[in-house]
Formats: structure tokens, sequence, C-alpha cells
């Protein structure tokens, strides 16, 4: 890239030469026009330069086969032009059958995506190549418009709707992603980047990443902001929920009298099904995440919360049993 | 290098200024702010246009400068979405819609058709007030806290989500709005009622059927935007839910609206531009224009056909395909009227006797930048092709091109062909050409980069980009330093020439139009005596009171008055 | 420009006043039928999508307060074209008799829309924070028909089953309804304003078989206020009444 002065992004999908094609043959066509024009402007300008002070031009009014010809010629070309953008056109508009469908929320300053194994991720996506992929979007908030200039395509991102739209990836590459509809403060950093991998490579991502990270720890910590469980399981205690600083391995008292150790098992009961066992003087508030998350992800977040185990648990709005062995 | 002449040396007369014209029949701020003369009016709207266009060009200025860097060092993301919206609203709404029509409109439409003033002159100064109005609220908006929105105001992002001065933006927008349907409304009726004898429809100067096409999407369109803009308001104050979809509304519904104006909204800032040209160029070629009735009847078209093409600007909110194809279509029909107006400009040159007057620089310049511009429309009605460069810097150099590179240069070249008349004096010629030309590379310089940059894919209303764009951008910039000196000079000379300047006399160039036989400046009553047409426009063969002769050298055609 | 006598200064004849007088108005009209429009389209588009709502609103307007209201509006532009006609042939008392009906059943009709919000604003029908649909039905006034808040109890219900979000959609429609009657009747507003200014014209004389032009005008303005409310009568009142 270094002396290179492209003049067109990546061609990365299978829209992206279709596209330029379609673009070549405006281009060439306009810029005939364009040329032609100008330079009989230019041509006349000089050839029909006034010499005497007092003269006037020749006085034509007008002709009609002129006139025709210059309706006519372009009228033709600019259907042309019509005819091609539609096909292509209709064709993004019609998702094939069998797609790999992805999820996409965008919301204000951040896309959201999932999966079709349930994976999350955020700002980023992993696709396989030459594999027909569609994109189901919805907005949490304002307008957005998810685009990547490399597969030539974009859609709107509208609240109160779905917008669907449809690629294949033809070639392994990181490119970026941008939202294109104007959405607030942070807009111009709302973008990303679309990993697009073998098909091999995709799937063995698909089951055994763990995120950006490689340390399920750092993993568990975001996950742990990201899904929310920080609104109500607030360290300091004043949360509705009991803080999980020291939780891990202490013994938790819970509302129907019961004992219980705050074991890798009961952490991950307390996800997946938490009116299971309710902390008493908790309410049963915490919603389920049943299929919200992957196996990988309950590991993380297990390993964040038994990092949280030497944190000082505060004076009130802990799970752990009073006496306890840890504190 | 062969030294082209100028009109004016021909006419070789020393003029005085008249005794009594319009200026100075009456004395007093009063006298200026209670006017209901066509004339003043269109002056105080110079000065006010004058005054919003500072404020948008120095929003663009800062604008420039932030994207130099790829982080952009000027300003916070706030501050810079509020500047391309300000710089929007500020441009759109009170300088490009009102320029043309309440500057070179409101002075010499009257004049054009024989009548002593529009058919409603005080409704006339209600415009401007009206104006003056909306343009207070505006500036209330800008000024405290300013507006975040884009001047496109989708919802939600306008209706619930921002944070700015959005409710008194919209309220000025709404005032401003029937500014200019009154001016619509007047303009209309006196083409229609006020024409002096002999003027039949088919002798008016291509000006007035480009003003009265303007008039019908300023009656037509404006209403909606004003009613759209009145329902947005009222959602932020009320929390109503008519575009917001967490309370059952649809934001789809309000893009509709707002579209539905502020498609044909652009052909009100076009057309006019292309009247003034079509002016420009016959006198300058001192020849009738090629094709009369074409010209004439594509701005009718442009004004009828622009009302059926808004949805181009929502092929890829997940509208219906076929309404995509059906709005698609018709933007292609709408082109064609343009079309067929650059080829009847280029081929009235043919054979013309052309001088390089400033004027004639900016027309040219005109044609040259209006066809970059609306060829990429071409781009951008294209399904196929709008997937892409949709919401792209590709946008943005593409209507910067109409808007600025047409419309602007057609507004100066009115201001330039008019001044005479207006003021009675001549602007220094040579500096005004050389104006006109720094003016023409400058624009280029800033917004031919762009189109690049949007097809590379760069969205717009980005304060900050990836790096891979900086060049461009940098270059864009540049060329925009350019371009600010073209606009800055031609301010500072034509106020200098309002006492400087060589004194004009009633037709300098000469024209061949009614406005021209009158003195320069005009008496406040237009004419001393209602004249009486009897000759085609454009007609400078039999027209003795213009002292020329000489027909080009070259074949003549068959004896005039016969169409080929 | 100065006027002299009954001519205007920048016109030529008084015909070609009159003419350009007309013309004028009518573009004027054209205006506020797009300006209308919008709000028209609005009102459909919701209408279709939220139906039982916008039939549930509908039911809690009075019939009988928007029929007399239909009924005062037509009879006031009968008397508006009567002073129209009046000033046509010079009966300078006529015109202003006329004109002061025109003004009466105006101010009548303002009336009882005023005593129409007041109700909505009673049943916490205003479209903000205490918007409720069932208000009415939940808390009844002492003076109520039983029977009736029976039945719209059990509309509601119905409702609310086949509209989970009745509420939201219902405070559409009454944004829908305070927006274009209140829009109608502030051009009411300004009609009655315009009809004082014409009553006091006409008691000094100034209309004439040559120059009543103004009358004329304003009736048109008139009229198409009153054509406007005949749109949004049965557009808004009349909703699903065959139930």
């Amino acid at each position: 890239m270094q002396a290179q002065f492209p003049l067109i992004p990546e061609q990365a999908s299978n829209f992206a030469p279709a596209v330029d094609l379609l673009m070549l043959f405006i281009v060439v066509v306009c810029l005939f026009f364009a040329v032609a024009i100008t330079a009989a402007v230019i041509y006349f300008f000089f050839k029909y330069e006034r010499k005497h002070q007092t003269e006037i031009g020749v006085p034509i009014h007008g002709d009609m086969r002129l006139e025709t010809a210059w309706i006519v010629v372009p009228l033709v070309l600019s259907m042309a032009m019509f005819a091609w953008g539609a096909v292509v056109y209709v064709d993004f508009r019609h998702s094939p059958g069998d797609t790999l469908d992805i999820y996409l929320v965008g919301k204000q300053w951040m896309w959201k995506v999932q999966q079709p194994n349930g994976l999350k991720e955020i700002n980023e996506i992993h696709l396989p190549v030459d594999r027909d992929v569609r994109l189901i979007m919805a907005s949490e908030d304002v307008i957005h418009d998810f685009s990547v200039p490399a597969f030539r395509v974009k859609m709107d991102v509208v609240p109160g709707h779905y917008n669907t739209m449809w690629f294949r990836p033809t070639k392994a590459g990181r490119y970026r992603l941008y939202c294109s509809q104007y959405c607030g403060t942070n807009h111009a950093i709302m973008t990303g980047w679309i990993t697009v991998m073998e098909q091999g490579d995709y799937a063995a991502w698909l089951s055994g990443a763990a995120g950006a990270e490689g340390n399920p720890l750092v993993a568990g910590e975001k996950l742990f902001a990201e899904r929310a469980c920080i609104t109500c399981h607030l360290s300091d205690g004043k949360g509705r929920a009991p803080s999980l600083n020291g939780l891990y391995d202490g013994k938790v008292l819970l509302a129907d009298g019961r004992t219980v150790t705050a074991d890798d098992a009961y952490i991950r009961e307390s996800i997946l099904q938490p009116n299971a066992k309710i902390v008493a003087g908790y309410q049963p508030l915490m919603p389920s995440f049943q299929g919200q998350l992957t196996e990988e992800q309950i590991i993380a977040l297990t390993a964040y919360i038994k990092s949280l185990q030497n944190e000082p648990p505060p004076p009130t709005g802990v799970g752990t049993a009073p006496p306890s062995g840890k504190k | 290098m062969h030294t082209p002449t100028s009109t004016r040396a021909a006419v070789g007369a020393v003029y005085k200024m008249p005794q009594e014209h319009y200026l100075n029949s009456t004395y007093g701020i009063r006298s200026w702010l209670l006017t209901t003369d066509h004339k003043r009016i269109a002056l105080l709207y110079l000065l006010s246009v004058t005054f919003f266009f500072f404020v948008g060009g120095m929003f663009a200025t800062i604008i420039r400068i932030h994207l130099m860097t790829p982080r952009g060092f000027l300003v916070t993301p706030e501050t810079y979405n509020k500047l391309f919206t300000m710089h929007g609203v500020a441009m759109i709404f009170f300088f490009l819609i009102p320029s043309i029509p309440a500057v070179l409109g409101n002075f010499a439409l009257p004049l054009m058709i024989g009548a002593k003033d529009l058919a409603f002159p005080k409704i006339n100064l209600l415009s401007w007030y009206l104006y003056i109005l909306g343009g207070c609220f505006v500036l209330y908006s800008f000024s405290t806290g300013g507006l975040d929105t884009g001047w496109t105001f989708y919802t939600p992002l306008s209706s619930v989500y921002s944070n700015s001065a959005v409710t008194p933006a919209v309220l000025g927008i709404f005032i401003n709005g029937f500014s200019s349907i009154l001016t619509g409304l007047n303009f209309v009726v006196t083409v229609h009622t006020m024409r002096a004898p002999g003027m039949t429809w088919f002798r008016l100067p291509l000006f007035v059927w480009a003003q009265y096409a303007t008039s019908i999407i300023f009656i037509l369109g404006t209403p909606v935007i004003a009613i759209t803009l009145l329902l947005v308001g009222l959602e932020r104050m009320f929390h109503l839910g008519f575009f917001n979809p967490a309370l059952g509304g649809d934001p789809i519904l309000f893009q509709h609206l707002f579209w539905f104006y502020s498609h044909p909204a652009v052909y009100i800032m076009i057309l006019p531009a292309m009247g003034v040209i079509s002016e420009i160029i016959p006198t300058f070629a001192r020849k009738p224009i090629f094709g009369y009735s074409f010209i004439a009847g594509s701005s009718i078209a442009i004004a009828v056909i622009g009302f059926f093409v808004w949805a181009h600007h929502m092929f890829l909110t997940g509208e219906s395909v076929y309404a995509a194809l059906a709005f698609s279509f018709l933007s292609y029909l709408v082109a064609i009227p343009s079309a067929v107006k650059v080829f009847n400009w280029t081929s009235t040159l043919y054979k013309g006797s052309i001088s390089w007057d400033t004027p004639m620089l900016y027309g040219l310049g005109f044609i040259g930048l209006f066809l970059i511009g609306g060829l990429t429309g071409l781009f951008l009605a294209c399904l196929g092709l709008d997937i892409h460069i949709h919401d792209t810097y590709f946008v943005v150099a593409h209507f910067h091109y109409i808007m600025v590179g047409g419309a602007v240069m057609g507004y100066l070249g009115g201001i330039h062909f008019w001044w005479p008349k207006i003021s009675g004096r001549l602007y220094p010629e040579y500096l005004a050409r050389v104006s006109a030309i720094i003016l023409f590379t400058g624009f280029n310089l800033t917004f031919f980069p762009q189109f690049l940059l949007g097809y590379l894919g760069m969205p717009r209303r980005y304060h900050s980009y990836p790096p891979e764009f900086q060049v461009l951008n940098v270059m864009s910039t540049a060329g925009a330093s350019i371009l600010a000196l073209g606009y800055l000079l031609p301010m500072i000379y034509l106020v200098w020439s309002l006492k400087y300047g060589t004194v004009a006399g009633p037709n300098p160039w000469p024209a061949t139009g009614l406005e021209w036989k009158t003195d320069s400046p005009p008496p406040t009553e237009n004419f001393l005596v209602t004249p009486e047409v009897t000759w085609e426009p454009y007609d400078f063969e039999t027209r003795p009171d213009l002292e020329l002769d000489h027909i080009v050298a070259g074949k003549l055609p068959a004896p005039a008055h016969g169409d080929d | 420009m100065h006027r002299t006598g009954e001519l205007y200064g920048q016109f030529e004849t008084l015909e070609q006043q009159k003419e350009s007088a007309a013309l004028g108005m009518w573009v004027f009209l054209a205006t506020e039928v797009l300006f209308f429009g919008g709000l028209f389209m609005t009102y459909t588009l919701n209408r279709h999508y939220y139906g039982t709502a916008f039939g549930v609103g509908s039911n809690t307007l009075d019939l009988k307060l928007g029929g007399v209201n239909t009924v005062i509006l037509i009879l006031s532009s009968l008397t508006m074209a009567m002073s129209v006609w009046a000033s046509h042939i010079g009966k300078r008392k006529a015109t202003t008799a006329f004109l002061v009906a025109t003004l009466i059943l105006g101010t009548a009709f303002l009336g009882v829309k005023v005593i129409e919000y007041k109700q909505k604003f009673d049943h916490h029908l205003v479209p903000g924070h205490h918007f409720q649909i069932d208000y009415r039905a939940q808390h009844p006034a002492a003076n109520d028909d039983p029977k009736e808040i029976e039945a719209e109890k059990e509309e509601l219900s119905k409702a609310f089953a086949k509209d989970p979000d009745l509420n939201a959609h219902a405070q559409l429609y009454f944004s829908l309804y305070f927006g274009m009657t209140g829009l109608h009747a502030l051009h009411m507003i300004v009609g009655a304003g315009m009809l004082v200014w014409l009553i006091r014209q006409s008691i000094i004389g100034r209309f004439t078989p040559t120059y009543n032009t103004p009358v004329e005008m304003i009736g048109l303005y008139w009229h198409f206020v009153d054509i406007v409310w005949i749109y949004l009568f049965p557009l808004l009142y009349l909703i699903d009444r065959h139930q």
C-alpha cells in the first residue's frame, strides 16, 4: 500500500465485483458526456470569442432533431443504468435460502453480534468464507446503518423494524465495518472489524473461542459487565443482589434455611436456574441466562467470580452465612 | 495572449447616476424596514442571506480544519456533530433556499415582466420578517446548546434522544417555511396577472419561467416540511409518539414526510440558478437561447417530476423493493430535463459572439460543475450502486457540486449580471474574473477528492476516520482555503464598487430583457411608462436600441424570425 | 405602493387587482391543503395500523357536540356566502349583519370545542404523562350513567385483549385528535380575527359593488376551514359508530 493510491476498496464479497463493474459502466458513460460537453464548451468559448465590440451571434433558435436526440439518448442510457442497478439491488434484497444467520443489534454506540450458536461478539463479526451470510438487524434506540465497504453492502438498522441483508464473503481477511447513519455523539467510532476465515477455522473458532481475549478471567470480567450482572451484584453490597466478594468456596445461607457451599456447581446453577436457591434476605429477581451463554462463557464467569474470593466482603449485603470460615 | 474585448468598452459613453432612484427616494431606517418596494426588500434579503452564508461558512471552515487529522484534533465529537448540523441548517434553509428567489427574484422579476412591483408588496415584506424571525429562533438554538441531529432531523434521534436545542430550531425552520410559501405565492400570482401588455408566456425570460417553476415547489412542498417539523417539536415537548417506535410510532414515516419536501427543495435550490444561467448565456453570446421552449418546459418538468422521487433517499431503510424500483426509475427520468438544459446551453454558445465577462465565466463554471454534480446523481439513483455509496462522502461531494458548484455559482453570476442594475455601478471586471477562477479552482480541489473518499467507503458525518483516508481529507481542506478566498473577494470588491465603481448606465452589457430598458438603478416604480412588449426574448437582431450591428462572421441562417 | 381609492399602486386596473387577489387566495388554500395533508396522511397510516385503539378513542368523543359543531359551521358558511352576495349588490347593512352572524357562529363553534377539550382533560385523555385511556372507566364521576360506564369497561377490556399496547396507541389517536382539531381551531381563530376586521371595514362603508374583494377572499378562506372540518368530523368522530 506504499506508493499505491487505491481508488476502490478490496473486493471481498460476491457483490463487490458486480457493484464495481456497474460503477465502471456509469463512470465511462458519464465521463464520455462530461468530457464531450466540457470540450465543446471550451472549444466554443475560444473559437467564438467576440472580435468586434458591436457584433452579435448568429441567431439559431433551435433544432427539433437535436432536441429529440438528446432526450432519447440519455433516456436510453439512463434506463440501462436503472435496469442494471435494479438487477443488483433485487438480488441484494432477496436473501437466498440456506444462509448462516447472524443477529445484529445496533445501539448507541456499539454493535452487538450473535453467532448462530449463541456466541456473542461486540463490534466484531467472525465469518466463514464462501458461505451465504444473512444479517438480521434491529436497533435498540435510534436509526443506525451497518456497512462494509469491502463487501459493497450496507443496510439501515431501524428501531421497531427488523431489516435483513445478505452477502457471501469471497476472500479471507479483515475488513472494516462502519455505522453509516448518523446516530449521535459517537457515530464515528461505532466501527469494527469483520474477520473472514477459512470454513474450518471458523468452525473451530465458533466452538472453542473464548472471545478476543484468551484469558477466561478477563473474558469473564467483561461478560460480568456486559450481561449486566454488575448492575445488581454490586460489590459494596448495596444492590438488589448479594455482593460476590469473598463468595467462592464460602457458605451461603438460603431463604429456606439451608446452608450450601458456593462451589463451581453452585455458581453454574445460580446463573442458569437462579430460582433454585434463593439467598436469605433477597428476592427472586435474577433472570435466567439459560440458552444465552455458552459453556466457555459460564467457565469464564466462574473464573471471574472465583477471583473475587479474596476481595473483602462488605459489612452487609453478602450471601455468605455468618459465621463463615472465610472472612 | 489575446486580450478578449469586454462588452463595456463598446458602449463608450460616460454615464451619470440618475437623480432619483429607489435607493435614495426616501431616507431613514424606517423607510427600509417598512418598505414595500420589491427592490429594497431584495437588498434586505441580500444582507441577511449573506450573514447566514458567513455563519454556515464559518462552521464549514472549522469542520474542514478539524478533518485534517484522522483523530480530529480541533473539537470534541459533540461539537463536531453540532457543527455539521448547523452548517447544513444555516446553509440550506437560510442561505440556499432564499438566495436566488428572494434576492435576485425579488429584485428582477417585476422588472423583467414590466410590472411596478409584485402582486402583494406587503406580503413580500412579511416574508422577509418571517425569515428574520425564523432565523432568530435558529440562532437562539445555535447559541444555547446547539443542534446535533443532522439537518435531516431523523427520528427518534431528534425527537427523543438528542439533548440539543431541537425545539427552537424546528420552530425557526417552521416559521421560515412560511416566508418561502408566501414568496412562492407572490411570484406565481405576479407572473399570472402582472405581465406588461405584449408580454405573453412565451416571451417571458427564462429566469421568470425558472422562478415560476420554483414557486410551484415552494407552494406545494414547504407546507409538508412545516407540519412535519412541527410534529417533531410537539413530540419532543409533549412526549407524543408519531415517530417513536417505543410508543407505537414509525421513524420511517418521518423520513417519508421529511423527504417529500426536502427532495423538491433541492430543485428549489437549483432551478433559479439554472434560470440565471439561461439569462447569462444568451446575453454574453449575443444570440437567442437554443431551444427556448425546451428550457422553459424542462423547468416545469423538473418541478413536477421532482415531487415523485423522494424515496430515493430511503433505498436502504428496508422499504419495499417495488417502491425502490419505482423511485429509482423516476429519479432517472428527472435527470433528463436537466440534461436537455445543459445541451441547449452548450448549443447556444455555437456561433455566438462570446465575451469573457465575469457573469459568463460564472455561467460556464456552472455548466461544468453542474455537469459533474448532476451526472453523479445518476450514480446515486442507481440502486445497485447506492448500496455502496449511500451515506458516504460520495453523496456529500454530489450535493456540494450541485448546491455550491451549481447554485452558488449561479447566484454569484446573477449578482454580477444584475449588479449594474441594482447599484448603478460596474464592479471591477478583471478582479472579478480572477475571483471567479479562484472559486472554480478551489471548489474542485475541495470536493472532487470527496468522490474518491466516498467510494473508498468513508461514511459522512464522521468526526474521526481511519488513517487511510487522511490524504484525501487534507487535499479537500487545502482546496477549501482557496474556495474561501473566492468567496471573500466578491464581498470586498462589490462593496468597493458601490462608491468607486464606474457608473453603469441603463444597459451596459447590453442585454435584451425589459429590466435593462429602465435606469440603473431603477426608479421606485420601475418604469416611468408601462412598457409594451413587441419583441421575442433574447432577440439581438431586431433591437436597434441596443446599438449592435455586426453579425458574427460565418454563414447566415435564412432570414430571421424562423425556427430551424 | 400607495392606494388611490380602491386601486392599490402596484396594479394597473381594478380588474387586475381582483384577479390577483383571487388567484392569491386560491394558491394560499392549496398550500393549506398540503399543510393539513401531512397530518391527514399520518392519521390514515396510524388508523390503519392501530384500528382498535382508534375506535376506542373515537368512541370517547361526544357525537352530539361534534354534530352540533358541524351544523354550526355549515350555517356559518351560509351566512358568509350571504355576506359576499350582499356586498356584491351593495347592501352595506346586510353585509355587516351576515358577517356578524358568521362571527357569532364561529365563536360558538370554538366555545363548543372548549367544552369538548375540557372533557378530555378531565378524563385524562390529553397526551402526556397523565394519559390513561381507561381513566373514566376506572374513576367514573358521580353523574355518569352506570350503564354507560359498564359498556365502556367492556369495550376497553375487549380492546386491551386485542391490543396490549392500547394505551400507547390510543395516545397516538389523541395526539392526532388534538393536533388536527387544534390546528383547525387555530385557523378558525385567525378567521374570526379577519371577520372582526371585515365587520369594521363594512361598517365604515369600505365595500362597494366594484370593490368587495376582501369579503370574497376571506369568504373563500372561511369555506375552506369549513371543508377541513367536514373531513375531520367523520374521520375522528365516526369510527366504528355502528357498534
